[in-house]
């Protein structure tokens, strides 16, 4: 603390002798400067927050009603959308906000790909964060059986069936993981659990996330360090303190968005198809696989990778690789960037032709994902698979080769 | 985390009667929670088998996906009726029975069998996987065994496959 405050008394005193209520206070809102030149891309963390509790809390009140049993837990979501007070809102709620969440994360994610958020000082910042995004992945998983809908159903027995195709221990592994030999009402039942422990852990990543990011200071669309640039009070020359400016700029930015995702909620809670599909409202039946199964969209990107890949040596495993390595490789990211310079406004036409590629590898194999197989789109499957993974690899050639501008001293507006 | 003895406990083999399954027509048990398929193939269903041969991964059923008294041509104890678990040998989905010859969407050559919705899998009427297609092996069959001319235990052939 640069400036001398005064104590408080009364019943804040107290307890600031006990707990340093005014020193946090301070030294993450009122006096944490965060860059003047934030702009629409800052908006995302925040709504991360907001979204992931919405979701811890519609899901306490759901779980107050749902049965995780096989006999049970389909009726048990009905009944939940007919008979309990307000039970379908609520539901909706938790439905629409899964998938918000990961809108919001993929954008939050493309923010820090723009900005050059995860170089350095923030590398462990960046891997807290994929590794909240490993747990949210879980998470939507592990809820997505509860329904115990045919989706829920024969999507689990796919994805635990990848893990049957590990050699050696494989068969074993995806016995112990179902409790069963085949998706039972036990995996329902850890599945639930799973469900509503990770949450909880995931609220306390996002907790460790904020404190690397106060740590290292917030980065900005210049990807310039605010903190090499103090007044003579060691205040950042281009910070702003984010209570009250960023606190009122993020609330509207969460009115904004509240606006947007009650639409969702109160006009299109199944959004098509995409966020409850329609195989789904059929109770699972494990004698009967759908005509046509596809994951959520927001895993459709790596089920199309999955599905890209041919057997090799009569083993699916070489698919199961690839699909995990195109999120492991994020784990990478600060040190496959080699460029002097950290945000796209600053970098090159290599870069930014590579990030354009990327992000619409990203789009068409979430498409493809959805889409039942043939030939041409598992073609095509594979071409953007090559240029997915294309971004990461060759990154460290084409971020040194390209041109970059000159980064100016201060930010601009 | 592994099965609990009552998870393990409903392996208990099955019985089906068979009587009543038409010529063509495939009947669904269920055993240890996967479904077990009973086909009375038809004799040109069984003597179109042999024209697969040539577009098969393992036309002689080499992979020990079947107890041995069923490593024939017609992978059965009986050729009529083809028994085996319904679960697709690439990712655990139930395949579709398509039993038609010479369907528009699965080709002129096309002599009956399995199609997989998730993946796109094939097989014919013996269960036998077709090349180029994701599932790397046949399907498999359950150790079963008659104990009258129209019922079949499933789960339990007395110990003849050991």
């Amino acid at each position: 603390m640069s400036a001398e405050h005064a104590q408080p008394s009364g019943l804040l005193g107290w307890i600031d002798k006990r707990f340093p209520v005014v020193d946090v206070w301070r030294e993450h809102l009122a006096e944490y400067y965060a860059p003047k030149n934030l702009n629409f891309w800052s908006f995302f963390g925040s709504l991360a927050i907001t979204v992931l509790l919405l979701q811890i809390i519609t899901g306490i009140w759901l779980a107050m009603n749902y049965k995780p049993s096989a006999t049970e837990a389909f009726a048990s979501v009905e009944y939940i959308m007919r008979d309990v007070n307000w039970g379908w809102l609520i539901r909706y709620l938790h439905s629409t906000g899964a998938s918000a969440f990961f809108i919001v994360i993929y954008l939050h994610m493309f923010r820090g790909l723009l900005w050059g958020s995860y170089r350095k000082p923030r590398e462990l910042l960046w891997i807290i964060g994929v590794v909240i995004y490993l747990a949210m992945m879980a998470t939507a998983f592990f809820g997505y059986l509860l329904p115990w809908g045919q989706m829920s159903y024969w999507g689990a027995q796919v994805i635990v069936n990848l893990f049957a195709a590990v050699p050696d221990i494989g068969p074993d592994l995806s016995v112990w993981v179902r409790g069963d030999y085949v998706i039972s009402d036990a995996t329902l039942n850890r599945f639930f659990a799973f469900h509503f422990l990770i949450p909880f852990l995931l609220v306390a990543l996002v907790f460790v996330h904020i404190v690397a990011l106060h740590r290292v200071g917030s980065n900005n669309p210049d990807g310039i360090e605010i903190k090499e640039n103090k007044d003579e009070q060691g205040i950042p020359r281009d910070g702003i303190p984010f209570h009250p400016y960023y606190t009122v700029k993020d609330l509207m930015g969460v009115v904004v968005f509240l606006a947007i995702f009650s639409l969702v909620v109160f006009f299109a809670p199944d959004f098509g198809g995409l966020f409850l599909e329609g195989p789904n409202f059929q109770p699972a039946d494990p004698l009967k696989t759908p005509a046509h199964i596809a994951p959520v969209w927001y895993f459709t990107p790596f089920y199309a990778m999955l599905r890209a890949v041919p057997p090799i040596a009569d083993s699916q495993f070489p698919g199961v690789v690839v699909m995990f390595g195109a999120i492991a490789i994020l784990f990478f990211l600060p040190w496959l960037d080699r460029s002097p310079v950290k945000s796209m406004r600053y970098k090159g036409p290599i870069s930014k032709f590579f990030l354009g590629a990327f992000i619409v590898s990203f789009v068409v194999l979430a498409y493809l994902g959805l889409q039942p197989s043939s030939d041409l789109y598992t073609m095509l499957a594979r071409v953007f698979t090559v240029v997915y993974f294309a971004f990461f690899i060759l990154m460290p050639i084409y971020s040194k080769l390209d041109k970059t501008k000159p980064v100016p001293e201060r930010v601009t507006s | 985390m592994n099965p609990s003895a009552k998870a393990r406990a409903a392996g208990a083999p099955v019985r089906a009667d068979i009587s009543k399954v038409e010529p063509g027509a495939l009947l669904r048990v269920k055993y240890r929670g996967q479904p077990i398929w009973v086909v009375r193939r038809t004799p040109e269903m069984v003597a179109n088998l042999a024209s697969n041969d040539s577009k098969l991964v393992d036309p002689q059923s080499t992979v020990p996906q079947q107890p041995e008294y069923c490593q024939n041509p017609t992978r059965s104890i009986k050729p009529e009726f083809f028994i085996a678990i319904g679960i697709c040998t690439h990712l655990g989905c139930s395949p579709t029975y398509r039993p038609e010859v010479a369907p528009e969407d699965l080709g002129p050559d096309w002599k009956g069998g399995w199609h997989c919705p998730c993946h796109g899998s094939k097989f014919d009427l013996a269960g036998r996987v077709f090349k180029g297609v994701p599932a790397p092996t046949n399907l498999v069959i359950p150790k079963h065994t008659y104990l009258t001319d129209t019922t079949v235990l499933v789960g339990d052939d007395g110990g003849q496959a050991s």
